[in-house]
């Protein structure tokens, strides 16, 4: 994947609105300045990444159990006795099954290594924010799907047969509920 | 006004400026990385983001811009060199020396290993 070297920097107008709310009203921050901020935040990124990759490979009990529950499981009785051992182990397996999917934690455990633990609250009120918005949207979207067809059935013959037919469904469902219960019902006179 | 500005910053504290794809696409460059969980993206991005407001804000608080209101390199070189935490970025923000005096302490140099 060639990614050219103006791709892995970051737009130049949200930086320089970012550096502006940050300081001062009216201090004036020169363009090379606003440049090597643009670039150390790139450069961050990578070494945020480098550090979230360490975090993940180090972990050692967790890996051992997530990369197959039954065979960590048994290992752990093989080896309970040297715990140095099994570390070993975990870890080797970390690597090995390549599991570099990065996650939440990873990213968290390496602002602290990183010493930017001042970060850590308000990343944490930032990822509950952004679900929200994305729970909220999903809604939104779903809304306008049903919204959409309630829309088309209106204008199609089509689908009012379908529509008929999805009735028939719910009533067959609310059939069998009853029978349901009435098998239930049976079952405890038997007993 | 300013009171807008409040607004817009402690909105700005919570929502996300920077696109998530652009830092992704970053992320991605490092070989060891075979995919990224969407929180994990969603946490790297907003940390970039606290990142350039605290190399902003410890920059200029370090450098002699606060008489002169202003924010140059030179603050940022000097800052992400006195600062152990952002000791990463001090190949990128390389300080700036004047060519005579690179010359000149070269020379120094030189004489120095002249005399053995």
């Amino acid at each position: 994947m060639a990614e050219r070297p103006e791709d892995l920097n970051l737009p130049n107008a949200v930086i320089t609105r970012i550096i502006k709310e940050a300081l001062p009203d009216g201090v004036n921050v020169s363009k090379e300045a606003r440049r090597a901020i643009s670039q150390a935040a790139s450069v961050f990124v990578l070494y945020a990444t480098s550090w979230s990759l360490d975090e993940h490979a180090q972990c050692p009990y967790a890996d051992v159990i997530n990369v197959s529950r039954p065979f960590g499981q048994s290992l752990t009785q093989l080896w309970s006795m040297d715990e140095d051992k099994l570390s070993k182990v975990a870890n080797n397996f970390a690597m090995k099954a390549k599991r570099k999917t990065l996650n939440a934690g990873d990213v968290l455990s390496a602002m602290e290594e990183m010493e930017f633990e001042r970060f850590l609250e308000p990343l944490k009120e930032s990822l509950e924010v952004y679900k929200k918005g994305q729970k909220g949207k999903k809604e939104v979207t779903e809304q306008k799907r049903k919204d959409k067809e309630k829309k088309t059935d209106s204008e199609n013959d089509k689908s009012r047969e379908e529509e008929e037919e999805e009735e028939e469904e719910e009533e067959e469902r609310m059939d069998e509920e009853p029978q349901a219960e009435n098998e239930g019902e049976e079952e405890e006179v038997e007993n | 006004m300013s009171q807008n500005k409040d607004d817009l910053a402690s909105s700005n504290k919570k929502t996300i400026s920077l696109p998530i794809s652009r830092v992704r696409l970053i992320m991605k460059s490092s070989p060891d990385v075979s995919s990224i969980n969407q929180d994990a993206l969603v946490l790297t991005t907003k940390a970039t983001e606290l990142f350039v407001q605290h190399l902003a804000v410890a920059s200029f608080n370090n450098g002699s811009g606060k008489e002169t209101n202003s924010l140059s390199y030179s603050d940022l070189a000097n800052t992400a060199e006195e600062t152990e935490t952002l000791h990463f970025l001090t190949d990128i923000l390389p300080k700036k020396i004047l060519a005579r005096d690179y010359l000149t302490s070269l020379e120094d140099f030189q004489e120095e290993d002249a005399d053995f």
